[in-house]
């Protein structure tokens, strides 16, 4: 009876991951790719979106849950990437002056975002969904009317013809998988980039280790309760700033990673798919709004990235229609940021009812008293 | 500080200093844009009647999609930011009213007749679903709305349409992204008694159509059961132990908002001339929010003039500013305003200190 139980509670808790490893396993064999080759391809996915999708773990930490506002850091890196460009600094030098720029714009958006978040406490991630939307807007007037006119652009591949802007795509060639080639091991036709997950284990022990510190301590505490934290002395506020703020310079970076790993800027899109697809994949490793750990980052890169390989050529295997596949795999994204807001939702009334039902049954005893 | 003045000698700075406080700094700041590109408008060359119709067109168009924000917002689910699932309902009114073979006026009839069903069991759905999360409407509403648009792009494709007028000519099926309305209800309700006085042109028939709906919703929210929803609204608690079924009347809400949005777009089209199918409705709820709140609503607030004043500044500053600027300045500014106005009102509304929902 109580093992029962337990396989019950197991397969509720981790209901997500399940149903996509049964996705995968039925969409591989009908897609009819060589192991090989998918093996090659998540290995890269990997690479490419870990440190991304590690960047939302702190503000889920201090209980501010899935920042949908890690686009502006992707913005931040963007900005960097296009400056570097232009001056046409390549390979690894470029990727690491491109990282040093993006911090002071990602801590300037990151205090906006935090500061705008403080004045909307308990809806935090509309809010933060909206201000992805508002930035863009500012974004592009930025990149599209500033940069040439009053921000100095020089070279003629990054600027449009007309004097000022950026062009649509921003090639970055010579910068293209310079940091994945570097000390790159090759596995038995698998290309494992080395130093991007060196980079990655880096930032995970960081995570580790910071959790532990006085600030990694606090915004726990504060993602517990923050009338209990600021009973306890702590400054809530700006404990949820510096938590949105480090989650935007880790975006920046991870969109410097992202975009060297592409090979090319879409400067007007990168960054907008960007939060949904990260978010998605961590939702996918079995993470809620309120619990994340390096463990779901993994397990979802590699879920949710198989799922979008195969799904296009599955789809066109099963009906006819490459296009199915496609629709099939933006839905699957959003349809699991939902079921996880959902199921977010839920456990907290049910939480916060059975606390109302406990106070009520002491107050009964009180009163019985 | 101004407690501490003599009322009686209060300056005329200080009434407008409270009459920004009351109507919101934005939101004059919003008004204050669109005067201005009204004033400039003929010195940069652009013909002051053909804004002004462009701008009451576009008007009538929308004005639907934002009245349907107004019983969500009154029974505190928030702005919904699921209007796409209404939207959905609306197309799939109109694409099943072509299949059938109507034509002309009677497709709109129709049209209209076969969404209302899917709103219903659709809103019914997103109203349960709503009840079981409350306090965190606005962002699953978002996300259902998503979903429900990218699972509707795998539908269109599948479901066996056959209208030549609505499919892909070489493959006989999936649905076209954009299906031309001429033969259908293309301007049906615009066409309506339509006034044309020199380049100005009123959409009558559109503009009634609103006014009645409009006059239905404000006569909804003045009888026994709105007055109810009002109440869930502002103090769920409070109207629980007054006796109303609160989780029924926030269903109800979603259910008439969802149907509004069927309308909304539904009426929308006939303006526009095209149905637009796969990805189209996904940021469509974005406009309508930001419209009402530009009007003077908030995130538990809202009244038929906010619907009305907010459509109106919002469509302007759409129809306005890209004439206006391209003239001006020689740079098509007009979308990043329009982002920034409207993402920019959405965040103050969220960012204002509320009664937080329950």
């Amino acid at each position: 009876m109580k093992k029962d139980n337990k396989i019950f509670t197991f397969l509720r808790d981790n209901s997500v991951p399940i149903m996509f490893v049964i996705i995968c396993a039925v969409c591989i064999p009908v897609s009819g790719f060589s192991y090989s080759y998918l093996l090659n391809e998540i290995v890269t996915r990997m690479g490419r979106n870990i440190f991304l999708i590690l960047a939302l773990l702190i503000p889920i930490m201090s209980g501010m849950g899935l920042n949908f506002g890690m686009t502006l850091g992707a913005m931040a890196g963007e900005i960097a990437l296009i400056l570097v460009s232009d001056w046409q600094i390549w390979g690894i030098p470029g990727v690491v002056l491109a990282m040093i720029l993006s911090i002071p714009i990602s801590i300037l958006l990151g205090a906006f975002c935090g500061k705008i978040l403080n004045m909307a406490k308990g809806r935090e991630m509309i809010t933060s969904y909206i201000i992805s939307f508002f930035m863009n807007g500012i974004y592009q007037l930025v990149v599209l009317y500033m940069m040439g006119s009053i921000i100095p652009i020089k070279h003629f591949s990054v600027k449009l013809p007309r004097g000022y802007g950026i062009r649509n795509t921003v090639s970055l060639l010579n910068m293209r998988q310079c940091l994945d080639n570097l000390l790159a091991v090759r596995v038995g036709g698998v290309k494992i980039p080395v130093l991007t997950f060196m980079i990655i284990g880096v930032l995970c022990v960081f995570i580790v280790w910071f959790r532990k510190t006085k600030l990694g301590q606090d915004m726990r505490a504060v993602g517990q309760d923050m009338n209990v934290a600021r009973d306890a002395g702590i400054n809530v506020e700006r404990t949820r700033i510096i938590s949105i703020v480090m989650s935007t310079v880790l975006a920046g970076f991870g969109m410097v990673i992202y975009l060297q790993n592409m090979g090319n800027i879409a400067t007007y899109s990168s960054h907008s798919q960007i939060g949904m697809f990260c978010i998605a994949a961590l939702l996918v490793g079995g993470a809620s709004v309120d619990k994340a750990s390096i463990g779901n980052v993994f397990l979802g890169v590699i879920l949710f990235h198989t799922m979008f390989i195969v799904a296009p050529k599955a789809g066109a295997q099963i009906t006819g229609d490459s296009m199915i596949g496609e629709y099939f795999r933006v839905f699957v994204s959003y349809a699991v940021i939902t079921v996880a807001l959902i199921m977010y939702e839920t456990k907290k009334r049910k939480h916060k009812s059975a606390a109302a039902q406990q106070l009520q049954a002491a107050q009964n005893e009180e009163a019985a008293k | 500080m101004n407690e501490t003045l003599d009322r009686t000698n209060q300056t005329l700075a200080d009434r407008l200093r409270e009459f920004a406080k009351s109507f919101g700094l934005p939101r004059l700041i919003i008004a204050g844009f669109l005067l201005l590109l009204f004033i400039a408008a003929p010195f940069v060359g652009a013909d002051f009647w053909t804004q002004i119709s462009n701008t009451i067109n576009r008007f009538s168009w929308n004005a639907i999609m934002v009245l349907a924000m107004v019983p969500m917002i009154h029974s505190g689910c928030g702005l919904n930011f699921g209007l796409p699932l209404g939207i959905i309902s609306g197309l799939l009114g109109a694409t099943l009213s072509i299949e059938f073979g109507f034509t002309g006026p009677m497709s709109f009839l129709m049209a209209i007749l076969i969404a209302t069903p899917f709103a219903v069991v659709l809103g019914t759905l997103y109203g349960w679903l709503l009840n079981k999360i409350k306090g965190g409407e606005m962002m699953i509403a978002t996300y259902v709305g998503f979903s429900s648009v990218s699972f509707m792009c795998m539908m269109w494709l599948l479901l066996p349409y056959h209208s030549p007028t609505m499919v892909w000519g070489f493959a006989g099926k999936g649905l076209r992204t954009t299906i031309s309305l001429e033969g259908f209800y293309d301007k049906v309700l615009a066409g309506f008694l339509q006034i044309n006085i020199g380049n100005l042109s009123i959409p009558t028939g559109t503009l009634l159509f609103f006014a009645v709906l409009a006059f239905g919703m404000w006569a909804f929210l003045h009888t026994k059961t709105g007055t109810a929803m009002t109440a869930v609204g502002s103090n769920p608690t409070f109207a629980r132990a007054a006796g109303v079924n609160v989780d029924k009347m926030r269903m109800l809400s979603v259910i008439l908002s969802t149907w509004l949005a069927a309308i909304g777009i539904l009426v929308y089209e006939q303006g526009f001339g095209f149905i637009q199918l796969y990805m189209a409705p996904f940021y469509m709820a974005l406009p309508a929010v930001s419209a009402i709140l530009i009007g003077g609503a908030t995130v538990n607030k809202a009244t038929i003039a906010n619907v009305i004043i907010g459509t109106f500044l919002f469509q302007g500053i759409v129809t306005m500013t890209p004439t206006v600027m391209n003239n001006m300045i020689h740079m098509d500014m007009s979308e990043v305003i329009r982002v920034v106005a409207s993402q920019g009102m959405i965040l103050y509304a969220l960012t204002r200190k509320t009664e937080a929902t329950k």
